[in-house]
């Protein structure tokens, strides 16, 4: 296996389209994101011999849909006191955030070439004192939430119309501090907070049901103050239509089960558990390459 | 109850009034709150035990209350500092610092966010509640973390000079708001610089380095130790880190040896710092008062005697120092 090369960070610079575009035309600039914020993901893990593909995958849908069409924030605006604030919970997908940030312009794509190397800035867990669209320097689990619950408390504050979200996984949510936070979103009556739950069932070295079940999800978060939506966590259309909609109740945050499938949508990585953060060799990453460039692929 | 100076002291200070400083701690964030539309309270139900009931009055939106919920209240302080505010987080230091360590670590002290972590009631304050209330960790435990500034005032005019510091210093900070009550050791117009000590009380046979609510026991153990014809220097050192390695070092070399004394624990505070100080620059012998291990029932004061942080038991261990070859 060669070692990660500038000739394996080569990634499109996709940037926004205008927020006049038809919904249809969004809809396509997200999906080529995604499936380009894909490929490019896939060589940074192989190449760099490590990393948690699994949950990059099941996330990318909604990190291009975010930064793609639904954050207001740009590489012009990432210290604007009115930007939209974004805070990545589960911090160790900080692999496809990077190359999200990277696709719209926020760091350069060549950079991705240092990912993981010594001294680089793009560590396996983000820093937002180095990296220009940070906003928390999250990775131990259960932290993104009431960040963002503070921040959606100043912008009430400051009678802003800034929105807040943050994108926590579901074995995360074992963490108790979340359901700390969550009585304090709905105390706050913190409408301009959206909660998008990476829901791929999976955690670490087993499913979520069989390790500390979340079931009733939706159930719970109602009972915490929250209003609940369901999505299909890959299909950009219905991301775009409830993250840019919310929220749905006024005075009430916003849950968003976004249900999705870890390795999504490689074949052989698909709801497989063993995916986690296991590493493709050269041929598996060149299968994976073929799905994502068949004519066949699909978004969805 | 004031904040006001007591005239420098005369006679022994043993015998100056005492206050709380809680009630300077809550008088300055009004006063910085009044000044600042940036500055809000973040409390986990601590609203009485951080004596706020005013500030809440005065700014009820700028009171957040998370509810008992230390790691969600340390969270939001860093959410609430990413959205512009100034959180000062006013908890029992036991919780704030023993429940939230790791959202100290990573959302304030890595993620540089600018929070005022205050602990109130640390050390052994809460006295006979025990162990589980006492927090006499708290120093050793945030001093291993990277960009963290760990100040422990003196008295209430050092615990003022200290949070308008920190209000206008962007960065994580931990401030000890003492409970127990102390006199004023510092003068009125007290200037409060960061990362120095300060001289109190000149020496030259022996140092006594303190802060929080040991300091004016240890220049009551001065004031007995010069009746006896020894001479010991009090240094005054609020902040724990980053430490004024000068003025250890000076002590180290102009005078027999070093006795640290404070209200936290033995491992890893004020005397753990000290010595780190003294073993790498210039070895010499050193006493470190502290509280060894999980304190039995008893008043905060009767613990601190009990730890030989009385005046006459810092002054036994600085005689001894003085003494020795």
């Amino acid at each position: 296996m060669t070692a990660l090369a500038p000739e394996h960070a080569t990634m499109p610079v996709l940037g926004r389209l205008s927020p006049y575009a038809m919904r249809e035309e969004q809809i396509r600039h997200i999906a080529e994101a995604a499936r380009q914020i894909r490929l490019q993901d896939l060589k940074l893990v192989h190449y760099a011999g490590a990393g948690h593909i699994g949950g990059d995958l099941s996330a990318i849908d909604v990190l291009a849909t975010l930064y793609g069409a639904v954050l207001n924030v740009s590489p012009e605006t990432v210290d604007d006191p009115e930007r939209d604030r974004f805070f990545l919970s589960k911090g160790h997908v900080a692999g496809a955030l990077y190359t999200t940030l990277a696709a719209f312009g926020f760091i350069a794509v060549d950079e991705l070439a240092t990912f993981l190397k010594p001294l680089s800035r793009l560590n396996g867990h983000p820093n937002r004192n180095k990296v220009p669209g940070i906003e928390a320097n999250t990775g131990p689990l259960g932290h993104g939430l009431p960040i963002a619950v503070g921040h959606a408390i100043s912008a009430k504050l400051d009678v802003s119309r800034r929105r807040t979200y943050v994108l926590v996984g579901d074995g995360e949510l074992q963490e108790g501090s979340n359901w700390e936070a969550m009585m304090a979103a709905s105390q706050y009556e913190l409408d301009s907070l959206t909660v998008i739950v990476d829901r791929n069932r999976l955690q670490q070295g087993a499913t979520v049901r069989e390790t500390n079940d979340l079931d009733p999800l939706d159930q719970k978060a109602a009972a915490f103050g929250f209003s609940v939506v369901e999505v299909n966590g890959h299909d950009h259309g219905e991301l775009l239509d409830v993250l840019s909609s919310a929220p749905f109740r006024p005075g009430k945050p916003t849950f968003v089960i976004a249900h999705t499938h870890k390795g999504h949508p490689i074949s052989f990585m698909s709801n497989n558990v063993a995916w986690h953060h296991k590493v493709p060799d050269t041929d598996q990453l060149q299968r994976a390459i073929d799905e994502l460039e068949s004519p066949d692929h699909t978004a969805n | 109850m004031t904040t006001t100076s007591q005239p420098a002291v005369a006679g022994s200070i043993a015998d100056q009034p005492r206050f709380d400083c809680r009630n300077a701690y809550v008088e300055t964030l009004a006063d910085l709150a009044a000044n600042d539309h940036r500055i809000v309270g973040v409390v986990n139900d601590s609203v009485g035990s951080s004596k706020l009931d005013a500030f809440k009055k005065a700014f009820p939106d700028r009171l957040i209350n998370v509810g008992i919920a230390e790691q969600d209240m340390v969270g939001v302080a860093a959410g609430l500092a990413n959205g512009g505010r100034i959180p000062f987080v006013s908890a029992a230091s036991c919780f704030l610092t023993g429940r939230a360590l790791e959202q100290i670590k990573a959302d304030v002290a890595y993620s540089n966010r600018n929070v005022k972590l205050c602990g109130m009631s640390p050390g052994m304050a809460y006295g006979e509640l025990g162990p589980t209330h006492h927090s006499i960790e708290d120093v050793a435990w945030l001093r291993a973390i990277d960009n963290m500034i760990i100040v422990v005032p003196a008295d209430p005019i050092e615990t003022a000079a200290a949070m308008r510091w920190a209000a206008a210093t962007e960065g994580p900070a931990f401030i000890r708001v003492s409970r127990m009550s102390v006199p004023n050791v510092y003068e009125a117009d007290y200037q409060f610089v960061a990362g120095k000590a300060r001289t109190v009380r000149d020496g030259g046979d022996v140092t006594i380095i303190s802060n929080g609510t040991v300091l004016w026991r240890s220049i009551a153990a001065a004031e007995q130790l010069a009746s006896e014809g020894i001479s010991a220097r009090v240094i005054s050192m609020p902040t724990v880190k980053p430490l004024d390695t000068d003025a250890v070092i000076a002590a180290a070399v102009q005078t027999k040896g070093i006795v640290t004394a404070e209200e936290a624990t033995t491992a890893g505070g004020l005397g753990g710092a000290v010595a780190e100080a003294v073993v790498q620059h210039h070895p010499t012998r050193m006493r470190i008062l502290g509280v060894p291990e999980f304190a039995p029932t008893g008043s905060a004061g009767f613990l601190l005697d009990r730890y030989g942080m009385s005046p006459a038991g810092i002054a036994d261990a600085a005689r001894a120092l003085a003494m020795a070859g």
